[in-house]
């Protein structure tokens, strides 16, 4: 590549503020044509921040942005998109109750005399969908009706219909499976060959690994680190994006004075329409089984079933040896069960945002707090200022709103709203997803903690260092089915990811097909 | 930034506009009649207000649910037209004419509830339903005719007395629902899980809330109120009279949102609501006084709702 | 065929809209007294089509997942309107009709620019500006009135038969869906409507302009709304500011809206299922007369229908296994 030439798309000294918070300081980037280029960092590193201002989402308070040596300025995401941006972001920009067809041309459809050239559109659609390698799904579909996987590989056909120059991928595999990233992959790497500058955000080290050619490290909103894909270990990488030295720090596992009690909660083959297969487990108290397999596999929705959210499940499920039937997260959350259920988006599922960070604290056990229904605001106070304390939650009051809380506090506020209740089951869905490491390890710590007192905890991570360093016992699922279970020493990555890969590949040669995950 | 005092900085803003908007409004009117400032005029204001108020209570509590009650109309006349024909059957029947009244709205709100909560259909469309049924209801009860019943002595009294110092009891009626109320929604469960469904359902349904029983109560407050508005029309009046609801239908919202109350639920003070009624009362009064022709009336209507919302009413931008 | 199922999956509501139309509708004509006439036909056409013109012109706002409070104000100024100045000389009403439609093509807009500008909540601006209207509506015919020189050729050619054969009204109305409706659902506005009432923030990140998609969605609707004012006074030969007409027009274009399959929440529906939904909600109205129950029971009867219509739409409900899908 010759040095003199312009690169295609340069950031300088960009600067983003949402009100006191600043997203993005003084940040630079590069980006070359025919590159693979890699952005690493924290959630609020200013990663999602970035990619927006380049795909015309927001507009920066400071700085400039030059494409092909030109100044750039895009107000809205149309202008961004005719300069040959396209971007795909975590929250999907696809319109559920339009077709597939529809949503792949839904920018400057193609028209004759003012109306869509329908025709000429799914001509359109068929082209983007098999360059994305998507050979499955139908034009005609309905966006709402396809499975979150099938979603991803919509949205990146969409993009790859306007024939962008720089294509912006942002966690835009989370919900694949590998054969799909697999597939991906090929499709980018070819982009790539083409002459498209490819940005790529992700979370899975072993991806990055595999297509980026260039790494961008950053962190507080800055960019802290550009170097060559492989020049740079692990290691080194994670204390670029933490900016500490990084030690994996997890708590010793289960006193093994536990280990003959009886189960505090057991399953016997619960299953669920065709996402849950007869599936068994079982936890003591003191015990933290953690839920492995690759994404997809059932294992939220199996955290859903157990906490009565679901409807039409069949199979047994015992708290300390009887059988119950829980039918909904009221019941669950009763004393004589007591769960407690940590939910996949805090945002939506966790915390009413605009409510105060008192109010969220004392909700799930507010009647607790009660009596005859009358709140009794004094045991309110207390109980709110102990779980302030105990989880060292951050926050300038009680009285400010929660969504006002950086991300690790505000999933400590929904922690410690269970907390209060003292649960004896304790259901977590991917609880460290976008937190920062220093309340990472404040987690594991509370974690463990919890279950020497007795909890029982069951626990999905996408992250294999969380199920390796926190679990006493993991069950490895696919396609809705315990397939393996790991107890002890057995469970190390290597091991995960093994038997996760091993399956796919065993049902592969089977002939099965794989399970269209959500 | 200057240390506000705590009690005013809790004080709504949007509240605090529309008592500003109450005081030019008044100032204005000043102008035109000294009367405006009297202490009668005031009092006979309020009482007029509180009708709105009553029924206006009950929208606040289901709009902060992030829902909406277009049952109003006829709910109101089934509350006024039941109780007095719960008079007509002798001195049983006078005793317990408001509390039958009142049965009737609750009955009709559970209606609404139960089909807004369990069976998720739409509010606006299953009150619309109901009202609709309402009014069919009432329509075969008074044979087309303009209900003939009178209402009970104790309707009267509570509509058209004055005890404690003068005030009118209708006044007092509404003090007592409105802290009624505000008890509720800060101090109960009931009323904090109120405001968590109307902030993120989900959320509330997640954290162990029966989240459909507590839409379901709310609607059936709601129908409620309506109805005891209707008695207290009635009982203004000595009898009810045929579409004597539908004049509190919009006015109703109008007062909710004039307070500061979101639309979408989850947000709003009953001082809100309060200033909104007085609001909307006042503004209708000032203008048939000036003998404002009733073409003149809407459009001013129309317009001073539309720069109200305008100034505190508007959407965050979305970037 | 996979194709056809698509194809078919699309147009859901508005089958059943009309299939049930079509039953009821046959229910009516074969028990009326006067027989299945063509006089009988037209008579219901007219009647349906002013509540069908209406009901379409909500359909265009619910699709963005808003609500328009006012259509029934602007459908009563827009018929004042026309009786004051649809009048005289074939080029003066030419003008005239020029005229109410582009008073509704006004109001219409003036909502659009409320909502979008304003940021105002569609529910409340047009609470507002439906006031505006209507006392707009009354400073024009505080009583009900027409021109002397109304021109009731015109207003007679749209109420009667064409042809002999068929009724205009329902001529009219085709005329109004295939050169308003087709071209907006076609177009790259309209679906933009549907994108917008399905998921805003997504269409704003997609480069959708949201703002253009309301903004025609809402004028459209008035100026749908205005064509049924116009059809009013050719049928009234007269016009009317009745508070209680335009708060029944706009109460039942929401009914018909919903009976004919379109979506309160947004980006699902079409103009056509709720011209379907307006005629079975003025079939049912009439029935009651042709089975000679009392007209006492008929508010009761329709009252009972709608909301067992309504009840019945959400038996999908029961399908629903992870209930946290409710919550949307």
């Amino acid at each position: 590549m010759d040095a003199a030439a312009v690169p295609l798309l340069r950031l300088e000294a960009v600067s983003k503020r949402y009100g006191g918070v600043r997203a993005l300081e003084k940040a630079n980037l590069v980006v070359e044509a025919g590159q693979v280029h890699a952005i690493l960092g924290e959630n609020g590193a200013g990663k999602s921040t970035l990619i927006k201002i380049v795909a015309g989402v927001v507009e920066p308070d400071e700085g400039s942005m030059h494409l092909e040596g030109r100044e750039a300025r895009f107000a809205r995401p149309a202008d961004a998109s005719a300069a040959g941006i396209a971007c795909i972001f975590q929250e999907l920009s696809l319109i559920p109750d339009l077709s597939v067809s529809d949503n792949i041309a839904i920018a400057n459809p193609p028209q004759r005399f003012g109306v869509i050239d329908r025709r000429r559109q799914r001509q359109i659609a068929e082209e983007a969908l098999a360059r994305a390698g998507a050979n499955d799904i139908h034009p005609l579909e309905l966006v709402k009706d396809l499975p979150l996987s099938r979603r991803q590989i919509v949205e990146i056909a969409k993009s790859l219909a306007r024939n962008p120059r720089i294509l912006i991928l942002d966690e835009a595999t989370s919900a694949l499976t590998a054969a799909d990233v697999a597939k991906v992959f090929t499709v980018l790497k070819r982009l790539r060959s083409e002459g498209l500058a490819l940005l790529y955000i992700s979370h899975r080290m072993q991806e990055i690994a595999e297509i980026a050619d260039q790494c961008t490290v950053f962190r507080n909103g800055r960019n802290v680190a550009t170097y060559r894909a492989g020049s740079k270990s692990d290691q080194e990488v994670v204390e670029m994006m933490i900016g500490r030295e990084y030690r994996h720090a997890f708590p010793p596992k289960l006193a093994a004075g536990n280990a003959d009690k009886p189960p505090v909660i057991e399953v016997r083959n619960l299953s669920w329409l065709r996402r849950l297969r007869n599936i068994s487990l079982s936890a003591r108290a003191g015990e933290v089984v953690g839920l492995g397999g690759l994404d997809g596999q059932g294992q939220r929705e199996l955290l859903l079933a157990l906490f009565g959210v679901l409807s039409g499940v069949t199979g047994e499920t015992l708290i300390d040896g009887k059988r119950v039937a829980i039918k909904s997260p009221r019941m669950a959350k009763s004393r004589r069960i007591g769960m407690a259920l940590i939910p996949e988006d805090r945002k939506t599922e966790g915390l009413m945002l605009p409510m105060s960070v008192r109010d969220n604290l004392s909700f799930a056990g507010i009647d607790r707090l009660s009596r005859a229904g009358v709140i009794d605001r004094s045991a309110e106070r207390a109980a709110v200022d102990d779980m302030i304390r105990l989880l060292a939650i951050r926050t300038d009051g009680t009285e400010i709103p929660v969504g006002s809380l950086s991300g690790g506090n505000q999933q400590k506020v929904v922690i410690a709203k269970w907390l209060a209740l003292s649960p004896r089951i304790l259901l977590l869905n991917d609880p460290t997803r976008g937190i920062d490491v220093g309340t990472k390890q404040e987690l594991y710590q509370l974690l463990r903690k919890l279950a020497d007192s007795g909890a029982a905890i069951i626990f999905y991570s996408t992250d294999y260092d969380e199920l390796v360093g926190c679990c006493d016992k993991v069950l490895v699922l696919y396609d809705g089915a315990v397939k393996r279970v790991l107890t002890g020493e057995e469970i190390t990555e290597r091991a995960l990811i093994a038997s996760a890969l091993n399956i796919e590949t065993q049902q592969r040669e089977a002939g099965l097909s794989p399970a269209i995950p959500t | 930034m200057a240390r506000i005092p705590s009690a005013l900085r809790r004080i709504d803003p949007a509240a605090a506009t529309a008592f500003a908007f109450i005081f030019i409004l008044l100032i204005v009117g000043s102008f035109y009649s000294r009367n405006f400032l009297s202490a009668e005029y005031l009092l006979q204001q309020l009482k007029v207000a509180s009708f709105l108020g009553v029924i206006a209570t009950g929208m606040f509590i289901v709009i902060l649910l992030g829902q909406i009650d277009l049952s109003v109309p006829w709910v109101v006349a089934t509350g006024g037209m039941m109780s007095a024909a719960a008079t007509a059957y002798g001195h049983f029947g006078e005793a317990l004419a408001i509390p039958f009244g009142l049965a009737c709205g609750v009955a009709l709100g559970f209606v609404n509830g139960f089909g807004v909560a369990y069976l998720r259909i739409p509010s606006m469309i299953i009150t619309l339903a109901t009202n609709a049924v309402a009014q069919g209801l009432m329509v075969v009860h008074t044979g087309g005719f303009s209900p003939q019943d009178s209402a009970s002595s104790a309707m009267r009294f509570i509509a058209t007395g004055e005890t404690l110092f003068g005030l009118p009891n209708a006044l007092i009626v509404w003090a007592l629902v409105g802290g009624a109320a505000v008890f509720l929604l800060n101090r109960t469960t009931f009323g904090r899980y109120v405001y968590a469904i109307g902030n993120r359902e989900r959320a509330a349904y997640l954290s162990g809330v029966d989240t459909r029983r507590v839409v379901m109560y709310a609607f059936a407050i709601s129908g409620g109120l309506a109805a005891f508005g209707g008695i207290l029309l009635a009982g203004y009046a000595s009898k009810a009279a045929q579409a004597m609801g539908d004049p509190y239908l919009l006015p109703s919202i109008a007062a909710v949102v004039l307070g500061g109350t979101s639309i979408l639920g989850g947000r709003g003070s009953y001082l809100g609501t309060v200033a909104g009624v007085i609001l909307i009362t006042l503004l209708q009064s000032i203008l048939s006084v000036m003998q404002m022709p009733e073409a003149g009336r809407q459009i001013i209507y129309g317009v001073v709702i539309a720069v109200m919302l305008l100034l505190y009413g508007r959407e965050k931008l979305q970037r | 065929m996979k194709e056809w199922r698509y194809k078919l999956a699309e147009c859901r509501g508005a089958l059943i809209a009309l299939a049930v139309f079509l039953l009821l509708f046959a229910i009516y004509g074969s028990n009326h007294p006067a027989g299945f006439t063509l006089n009988v036909v037209t008579t219901a056409a007219n009647k349906g089509v002013l509540l069908a013109l209406v009901a379409m012109a909500q359909t265009l706002v619910v699709i963005t997942a808003g609500i328009d409070l006012s259509v029934g104000m602007i459908f009563v100024l827009t018929n004042c309107v026309a009786s004051a100045i649809v009048v005289g000389s074939p080029w003066m009403t030419i003008f005239g009709v020029i005229g109410v439609l582009a008073t509704g093509l006004l109001c219409g807009a003036i909502n659009g620019a409320i909502v979008i500008f304003g940021r105002l909540q569609p529910i409340v601006a047009t609470i507002a500006t439906g006031a505006v209207y209507f006392g707009i509506a009354l400073w024009l015919r505080p009583q009900p009135a027409g021109s002397d020189i109304f021109n009731s050729d015109l207003a007679d050619a749209f109420t009667g038969k064409l042809a002999g054969v068929v009724p205009s009204s329902l001529v009219a109305l085709l005329g109004v869906v295939l050169l308003i409706w087709i071209p907006f659902r076609r177009s790259a506005v309209g679906r933009d409507a549907y994108a917008v009432g399905s998921a805003e923030l997504a269409a704003y990140m997609s480069g959708v302009s949201v703002r253009r998609a309301k903004f025609v969605a809402y004028t459209l609707a008035g100026l749908l709304s205005a064509i049924g004012g116009l059809f009013l006074a050719f049928i009234t030969y007269s016009g009317e500011a009745s508070a209680a007409s335009g708060g029944n027009y706009t109460l039942f274009s929401i009914a018909a809206v919903v009976l004919g399959g379109v979506s309160l929440f947004g980006g699902v529906g079409s103009a056509i299922g709720a011209i379907f939904g307006a005629l079975i909600f003025r079939t049912v109205g009439d029935l009651l007369f042709v089975f000679n129950l009392d007209p006492l029971y008929q508010p009761l009867f329709q009252g009972v229908v709608l909301f067992l219509a309504v009840c019945l739409g959400s038996v999908r409900l029961f399908q629903v296994r992870n209930r946290l899908d409710l919550f949307g």
